[in-house]
C-alpha cells in the first residue's frame, strides 16, 4: 500500500487559539482512517484544510502527491468531501442537486444522467427523486449529502461526522454504504465522535483532542496503551458532587486514575471486579448516592480516558 | 468551465428565487399590486381614456425670442397635451410665481431671455441662461408631471447642444471648416437636431391608449418605475441574503471545495443577484405593459436601462453581505435600505419636492437614477437621453461589486 494522503506539522490557529496543534499522520490506499475525537477537538478543521477550504497558519498536506497549498484545484478534483451539515438546497429535488453538484464537478451530458440515476439507485431515492429536498426525513437528507460526494467518483472521500443526528437505522445504513465504498476500494478519512463508529469501520484510528493528534495505530495498537485496565463508570444523581467523590475515590488501592465530569466519574484499574464495594462504601460515607456502574473493558474510549483523563463525550 | 459554472449557480439562485413563495410576493405581487391600488386611486382604471390627472395648470412666460422659447410653448400648449396640460401664457414672471404661491396653479416656466442664442452661439462658451421652473410644493405628482415633460424638451435641447458642439471642433480639428465658418455651421446642426422633434419628438407621450387614438401622458408610467424599484431593492437584499444564507448551511462550502476557483463561485452568486434583479424588472415591466397596456417607451432604451438598474441595485446586495454579519442582519438593514432609497431616490413622490442636499444624497441610490430614466422614456425620450443614467447605474454597480468582492475576500467568506 503508499499512502495517499499525508499530513505534515498542520497548524491552524484564530488568533491565540489553536484549532489544530501540530498535527501529522498520513492515510494508506484502500484504509479507511478514523479521526476520533470530542466536539471541538480540531477534526472539522483538520478536513477543511485537507478539502482546501481553510489555509493552514503552518505545515502542509499532499493528497496523492498534490500540495493542498500549492495545488488545490488539482486536490479538490481528486477527493470528495461530505461534509457533517446537509449541505443541499432544500427547494431543490434530489435530482435537481445531483445535476448540480454533478456540473460543478464538471459532469455533464449523458456522463451526468448516468451517475445521477447510479447514485440514485445506489441511495435507494430513485422512486423519491423528484420531491423536494425539504420533504425528506433527515435520514434520507444525509444519503443524498453522501451521494452529492461521491458524485464524481473520487478516490479519497472525507467524511465528517456524517450520522450526527439521524436515527439508528438511517445511521446502520450509513454506515454499510461506507463499508462497501472502501470494499470497492475508496479510501475514507471519517470523523466522528462515537467510539463505536471508529472501532467498527477503521483499519487504523487517530485520536484528536484540544487540536492535538494524541495517538495513532491501529486498534488493537491503541488498547494496548491501556494494557489490561478496565474502566468502571460510576452514574451518580444529578445533585451529587462528582468532583468530591472521584478526589475521595483516588486514594482507594488499585484506582489509577478518578475523572469527574456532569454527574459521573470514570475509574481506571486493573480489579475492577475487586474495587467495585469499597467504592460503594466510600460513596455512601460520603453520603453520595451511585444510581448505576457500567464496567467496560479496553476500548478506544478507555484509551481517551487513559490519555486525556476525560471521557470521550465529555 | 469556470464560466459555465458561473452561469450554473447563478442558474441555480435564479431558479430558487422563483421557487421561494415569499419572495415571489415581494418581487412580483406587490409591486403589481401597489401599481395597481395608486392607479386605481388615480382614477386610471375608471374605464375611461380620460387620465386620472388632468388639466394640470401651468404657466409659461416666454422671455425669450427665439424659436427655442417658441417650441417650448408650442409643446405645452400641443393638441397631443391639452388633456393633460392647461397651459397660460403670461409676460409677468413675478404674476406666474404670484399664481403658484397663492395655489392658484400647480407650475411657472420662465424662459429667459437670450436662451435660443446661448444655445446655438459657440460664443457663449457653455453659459446658458436657466430655463425656471417654479412649482407648488403641495401638488407634487401634477408638478412632477409638468416637470417631466420640460426635463424631455430640455434634453433634445442639450443633444442638439452637444452635437453641434462636437461636429463643428471636429471639422476645426480637421481643418475641413474655417473658424470664421464655425458659428454659423454649429447653430445649424443644433437647430437641425432640436429641429427633429418636429418629426419625432421627444415628448411624443403616450400613444397606445386603449383607442390608440390620440397621445395621452399615462400616470402610471409615472408609478410603476417607482414602485417597481422599490421593491428591487429587495430583491438585491434577497440576493445578498443568500450568499450570507448558503454560508451558513454549508452549500458556499462545498461549492468552493468542488474544483471551482472561487472567484467564479463569488461571482456567480452577484450575477445571480444580477440575472434575478433583471428578471424581476423585465416581468413587472412586461407585465404592466400587457395588462394595463402601459407603455415604457423604446424598446432597446427600456432594455438596457433595465440591465443598467439591476446591476446598479444588484451592486447594493453584493456590498450587504459583503459588511453585514448574518442573513437577519441583511434582511432588516436590506429593508431599511430599500425604504429610505424609496424615499429620497423619488420611489413614492416626486425627487424635486425634496430639498437640494436630499437630491444630491439621492444620487448614491439606484432608484433616483433609473425612476427617472424609465419616466424620460416613457415620455418619449430616447437612448441619446438617459445616456447619464446608464452611465451613473453601470458606474454605481462596477464600484459596489468591486467594493464587495474586496471585502469579502477579507473576510474570508470564500477562504479563511
Amino acid at each position: 500500500m503508499s499512502a495517499v494522503l499525508e499530513v505534515h506539522n498542520l497548524v491552524k490557529k484564530y488568533g491565540e487559539n489553536t484549532a489544530v496543534n501540530d498535527v501529522s499522520f498520513d492515510i494508506q490506499e484502500g484504509e479507511i482512517f478514523s479521526l476520533l475525537g470530542p466536539n471541538g477537538a480540531g477534526k472539522t478543521t483538520t478536513i477543511s484544510i485537507l478539502s482546501t477550504l481553510l489555509s493552514p497558519t503552518a505545515g502542509d498536506a499532499t493528497i496523492f502527491g498534490h500540495s493542498v497549498t500549492r495545488d488545490p484545484m488539482e486536490v479538490k478534483r481528486l477527493i470528495g468531501v461530505v461534509p457533517q451539515e446537509i449541505a443541499l438546497y432544500d427547494d431543490m429535488s434530489a435530482l435537481e442537486n445531483l445535476n448540480f453538484w454533478g456540473e460543478m464537478y464538471g459532469l455533464s451530458g449523458g456522463a451526468l444522467k448516468t451517475r445521477v440515476k447510479e447514485l440514485l439507485e445506489q441511495i435507494g431515492l430513485a422512486d423519491r427523486a423528484k420531491e423536494r429536498i425539504k420533504t425528506y426525513s433527515g435520514g434520507m437528507k444525509r444519503r443524498v449529502n453522501i451521494a452529492v460526494g461521491l458524485m464524481h467518483q473520487p478516490r479519497l472521500l472525507f467524511m465528517d461526522e456524517p450520522t450526527v443526528g439521524i436515527d439508528p437505522q438511517s445511521r446502520r445504513a450509513i454506515l454499510d454504504s461506507v463499508k462497501s465504498l472502501n470494499a470497492a476500494g475508496m479510501t475514507i478519512l471519517y470523523t466522528t465522535h462515537y467510539m463505536e463508529e471508529a472501532q467498527e469501520l477503521s483499519d487504523r484510528v487517530g485520536i484528536i483532542d484540544h487540536g492535538k493528534l494524541i495517538a495513532l495505530g491501529t486498534q488493537s495498537e491503541l488498547t494496548a496503551k491501556v494494557g489490561e485496565m478496565d474502566t468502571l463508570i460510576l452514574h451518580l444523581a444529578e445533585d451529587e458532587d462528582s468532583g468530591h467523590l472521584a478526589q475521595a475515590l483516588k486514594t482507594l488501592s488499585g484506582v489509577l486514575q478518578a475523572n469527574p465530569s456532569d454527574h459521573t466519574v470514570a475509574l481506571v484499574t486493573p480489579v475492577a471486579e475487586e474495587l467495585l464495594a469499597p467504592v460503594v462504601s466510600r460513596a455512601n460515607e460520603l453520603g453520595i448516592k451511585i444510581q448505576s456502574v457500567d464496567m467496560r473493558e479496553p476500548n478506544l474510549e478507555a484509551v481517551f480516558l487513559h490519555l486525556t483523563g476525560r471521557a470521550l463525550r465529555d | 468551465m469556470n464560466l459555465r459554472k458561473l452561469l450554473l449557480i447563478a442558474l441555480k439562485d435564479l431558479r430558487l428565487i422563483f421557487r421561494d413563495p415569499t419572495g415571489l410576493v415581494i418581487m412580483l405581487l406587490a409591486p403589481f399590486a401597489l401599481t395597481l391600488g395608486m392607479g386605481a386611486l388615480s382614477g386610471r382604471f375608471s374605464g375611461s381614456t380620460q387620465l386620472g390627472i388632468s388639466q394640470i395648470s401651468v404657466a409659461i412666460v416666454n422671455q425669450d425670442s427665439g424659436e427655442l422659447g417658441q417650441a417650448l410653448e408650442d409643446v405645452f400648449t400641443s393638441r397631443e397635451l391639452n388633456e393633460l396640460i392647461a397651459a397660460d401664457i403670461l409676460t409677468d414672471p413675478a404674476a406666474a410665481r404670484a399664481l403658484v404661491d397663492e395655489d392658484q396653479i400647480a407650475a411657472a416656466i420662465i424662459v429667459p431671455e437670450g436662451f435660443t442664442a446661448s444655445i446655438f452661439s459657440p460664443e457663449s462658451g457653455g453659459d446658458v441662461p436657466v430655463v425656471e421652473f417654479y412649482e407648488n410644493p403641495t401638488r407634487p405628482t401634477s408638478t412632477g408631471i409638468a416637470r417631466s415633460i420640460l426635463e424631455s424638451f430640455l434634453n433634445q435641447v442639450e443633444i442638439g447642444r452637444v452635437s453641434g458642439t462636437l461636429i463643428v471642433s471636429q471639422l476645426l480639428a480637421s481643418g475641413a471648416l474655417q473658424p470664421q465658418q464655425a458659428a454659423a455651421l454649429g447653430a445649424e446642426v443644433g437647430r437641425e437636431v432640436v429641429g427633429s422633434t418636429e418629426d419625432s419628438p421627444s415628448i411624443k407621450l403616450n400613444a397606445n391608449t386603449v383607442e390608440g387614438s390620440g397621445a395621452k401622458f399615462d400616470l402610471l408610467a409615472y408609478i410603476a418605475p417607482g414602485m417597481a424599484m422599490f421593491f428591487l431593492m429587495y430583491t438585491v437584499t434577497m440576493g445578498g441574503r443568500s450568499l450570507l444564507v448558503e454560508s451558513r448551511t454549508g452549500t458556499l462550502a462545498r461549492m468552493l471545495i468542488s474544483p471551482t476557483n472561487p472567484g467564479f463561485v463569488l461571482g456567480g452568486k452577484g450575477f445571480g443577484i444580477f440575472l434575478t434583479s433583471a428578471a424581476q424588472l423585465l416581468i413587472l415591466i412586461g407585465g404592466t405593459s400587457l395588462l394595463f397596456r402601459l407603455s415604457w417607451g423604446d424598446g432597446t432604451a427600456v432594455a438596457l436601462l433595465i440591465l443598467a438598474a439591476a446591476f446598479g441595485a444588484s451592486g447594493w446586495g453584493i456590498l450587504m453581505a459583503a459588511v453585514l454579519k448574518t442573513p437577519g442582519q441583511v434582511a432588516i438593514t436590506g429593508s431599511a435600505i430599500a425604504l429610505l432609497f424609496g424615499i429620497i431616490g423619488g420611489s413614492f413622490f416626486d425627487l424635486h419636492m425634496l430639498p437640494e442636499w436630499v437630491r444630491t444624497i439621492a444620487k448614491v441610490t439606484p432608484n433616483s437614477w433609473a425612476n427617472e430614466g424609465f419616466r424620460i422614456l416613457s415620455m418619449g425620450g430616447k437612448l441619446a437621453a438617459i445616456q447619464p443614467h446608464l452611465t451613473a447605474l453601470m458606474s454605481m454597480g462596477a464600484l459596489l461589486y468591486a467594493l464587495g468582492t474586496i471585502l469579502i475576500s477579507r473576510r474570508g467568506l470564500v477562504r479563511k
